[in-house]
């Protein structure tokens, strides 16, 4: 079987010893950037990008997914242990894993996460492999067209489903799009937004904005926050789930991985969403819901195993398609270009150690947190007693000298400082900057499409709702933007986002 | 009007940024559809942003949403001034002094500011970059050069 053959090409990819080493770095790095509020995997692998320029893309990319879904098993060890989500992501895993730990089962808490997180991680590495050839194929058939409705439809909904409000989220869509003009226009070499500047000639560095505005803009903010956080850590005594606990978790994972799956390949939704969404369905499905809150297994099997496969299930539009459902995505997206690969459905046959050994290393990255993590929870935990007013300096070292070292450039630094002010602003005044990403990403590609499908149509612009894919697209944008706009959907979102 | 409005401040950053954008880009050729000249989008985008803006203006204006939270002025100006003033010592004075100043900056914008630890950990920081980066990437940047 041709699902198979895929695979085992894949492996043999991932299984070589630099590949290895790579993934092992980045499910550690990712596991304790997790466990350390403060710092997500947002500003990591912005941060870390520079520095992945001299290996091979393959395994570049194999360290950052690394770090990506090391986060979510990190984050959810410190909301165990010590009711402090490390992740916006595992914030429900405090809800019923903390009640487990000060009940004393710590152990079965982290060890039913892990297991739950392995299983998800394994069926979404079949399921990127399963269809991801498929969708690739489809999307070959795409024209410039479809494309402009698809990225339409992708920002679109990424705004929608995003944290805060919705004509916010779109607006700081527009800004990003608009941070995305400004260089040489690629078609008539004219320079926009350039301000006379040379160094702006090539356009706004991706790593300047990301770290910009994720590490610095971050930090800023962090810093108008009262107070050192205080750690009280339980210990953790006995690792292994009783065989009740298992029973009890069998159906909460499977269901988990399910409801994960679904929100991973809709773009905007982050595992936050996942997560709170299987733990509504547990405790609706539970013969005795009073048990959610007070150290229910299934308050932590389900959502764990939901927003690992959230996480995963995100590289599917990415990889096929070209289209970062999410922030991060958009990172790895940004990773793929500097790496000289152009993002499509053309990698995976143009490049298919790249799309075959990722798939593989995340499988594999998977069993590594599985078996790493429970020896080491004494580590990461005593980590945590780092303060952060140490811990932000060796950010900002990691950040600039990342900034620096892709173009050797001061310019670039100054005008990361400008994006962390910017950043700092934009979080406070409620403009979520991820979207913010999304269309920088997606700004120049979005033109591009839009003036190839308009010079092909001869500048008439029903093409857009004369092809049937592209009309498909532009029907599921209206759609959900006026599903945004009805009151009760707004409310019903309001609960689900916080 | 509250002073803390939140959304009518991001309509007023929204519009401002709009209107700047629409100024610059009246100055690129828009072309035709058919055409689409380096303008066009821009042009778009900007009005886009106008739009936007306004809207949250007068959402704010209804909703009363306040801008919650402290946040700290000090950080705010001497992050980013530490990372200028590492941009500068990286051309001038070489890889030690620019890294040396960057943490000093960095620690100096933070609430709790101890005086030993922050020297430490300026040191400590300084040759962990230096290995790292110098040695260990190789990145070829001289640990101090001349004015």
């Amino acid at each position: 079987m041709a699902l198979f053959d895929h695979l085992i090409f894949g492996f043999g990819v991932a299984f070589s010893l630099e590949n290895l080493l790579y993934c092992l770095v980045g499910v550690l790095v990712g596991t304790l950037i997790g466990v350390l509020p403060g710092i997500g995997p947002l500003a990591t692998i912005a941060m870390l990008l520079p520095l992945t320029f001299t290996v091979p893309p393959v395994a570049a990319l194999i360290m950052l997914a690394g770090i990506y879904y090391g986060a979510q098993y990190g984050g959810s060890t410190t909301a165990i242990l010590m009711n402090l989500p490390g992740e916006t992501s595992a914030v429900v895993t405090c809800l019923d894993g903390y009640q487990m730990a000060r009940q004393g089962r710590a152990g079965p808490a982290l060890a039913i996460a892990a297991i739950g997180s392995f299983f998800a991680g394994t069926v979404c590495t079949l399921l990127i492999a399963l269809f991801g050839p498929p969708l690739a194929d489809l999307a070959l058939r795409f024209n410039s067209a479809d494309y402009f409705t698809l990225m339409l439809m992708g920002l679109v909904a990424a705004a929608v489903l995003a944290r805060g409000d919705t004509s916010t989220s779109l607006a700081m869509v527009v800004m990003g799009l608009l941070l995305g003009v400004v260089g040489t226009d690629v078609n008539s070499g004219a320079r926009r937004f350039t301000l006379g500047l040379t160094e702006l000639i090539d356009g706004i560095g991706f790593v300047v904005l990301a770290v910009g505005v994720f590490a610095v803009g971050e930090i800023v903010s962090n810093l108008g926050e009262p107070g050192e956080r205080q750690v009280f850590a339980s210990t953790v005594t006995g690792l292994f789930p009783t065989r009740a606990d298992l029973t009890r978790s069998f159906g909460p994972i499977v269901r988990g991985t399910g409801i994960g799956a679904f929100f991973g390949v809709l773009p905007g939704t982050g595992p936050a969403i996942a997560s709170f969404a299987s733990y509504m369905v547990e405790k609706r499905l539970a013969r005795d819901p009073s048990r959610f809150g007070r150290g229910a297994i299934e308050g932590v099997a389900g959502p764990e195993s939901a927003n690992n496969a959230d996480a995963q299930c995100k590289f599917i539009p990415m990889l096929t398609l070209g289209l970062p459902a999410s922030a991060v995505m958009a990172l790895m997206l940004g990773a793929l270009t500097i790496h000289g690969v152009a993002p499509g459905p053309q990698v995976m046959t143009q490049r298919p150690e790249l799309f075959w050994g990722l798939v593989a290393s995340m499988w594999i990255g998977n069993l590594m947190l599985l078996l790493l993590n429970l020896p080491l929870i004494g580590l990461w935990t005593s980590l945590l007693r780092v303060p952060y007013r140490l811990l932000f300096p060796a950010i900002m070292v990691f950040s600039v000298l990342g900034v620096y070292s892709v173009n050797n450039s001061s310019f670039d630094v100054y005008l990361a400082a400008l994006f962390g002010v910017l950043g700092f602003v934009w979080i406070r005044l409620g403009c979520s900057p991820a979207p913010m990403l999304l269309g920088f990403v997606l700004g120049p590609m979005l033109e591009e499409n839009l003036r190839r499908a308009l010079v092909a149509s001869r500048g008439d612009p029903s093409v857009f709702v004369t092809r049937p894919i592209s009309l498909v697209f532009l029907a599921v944008t209206v759609l959900i933007l006026v599903a945004a706009a009805v009151p009760t959907v707004r409310r019903r979102r309001a609960v689900i986002t916080g | 009007m509250d002073a803390r409005n939140r959304d009518v401040w991001a309509g007023l950053m929204l519009l401002a940024t709009g209107v700047a954008a629409m100024l610059v880009a009246r100055g690129y050729p828009a072309g035709s559809a058919l055409r689409m000249g380096p303008g066009y989008f821009p042009r778009v985008l900007a009005g886009l942003l106008i739009l936007f803006g306004l809207h949250a203006v007068v959402t704010g204006l209804r909703r009363r949403e306040r801008i919650e939270g402290s946040w700290s002025p000090r950080a705010l100006i001497v992050l980013p001034l530490s990372m200028v003033l590492f941009g500068v010592l990286m051309e001038r004075a070489g890889f030690v002094p620019a890294i040396a100043a960057l943490v000093l900056g960095s620690a100096a914008a933070g609430r709790q500011r101890r005086l030993v630890e922050i020297l430490l950990l300026t040191g400590v920081l300084t040759a962990a970059s230096v290995a790292i980066f110098v040695w260990g990437l190789g990145l070829p940047y001289p640990l101090v050069k001349g004015p």
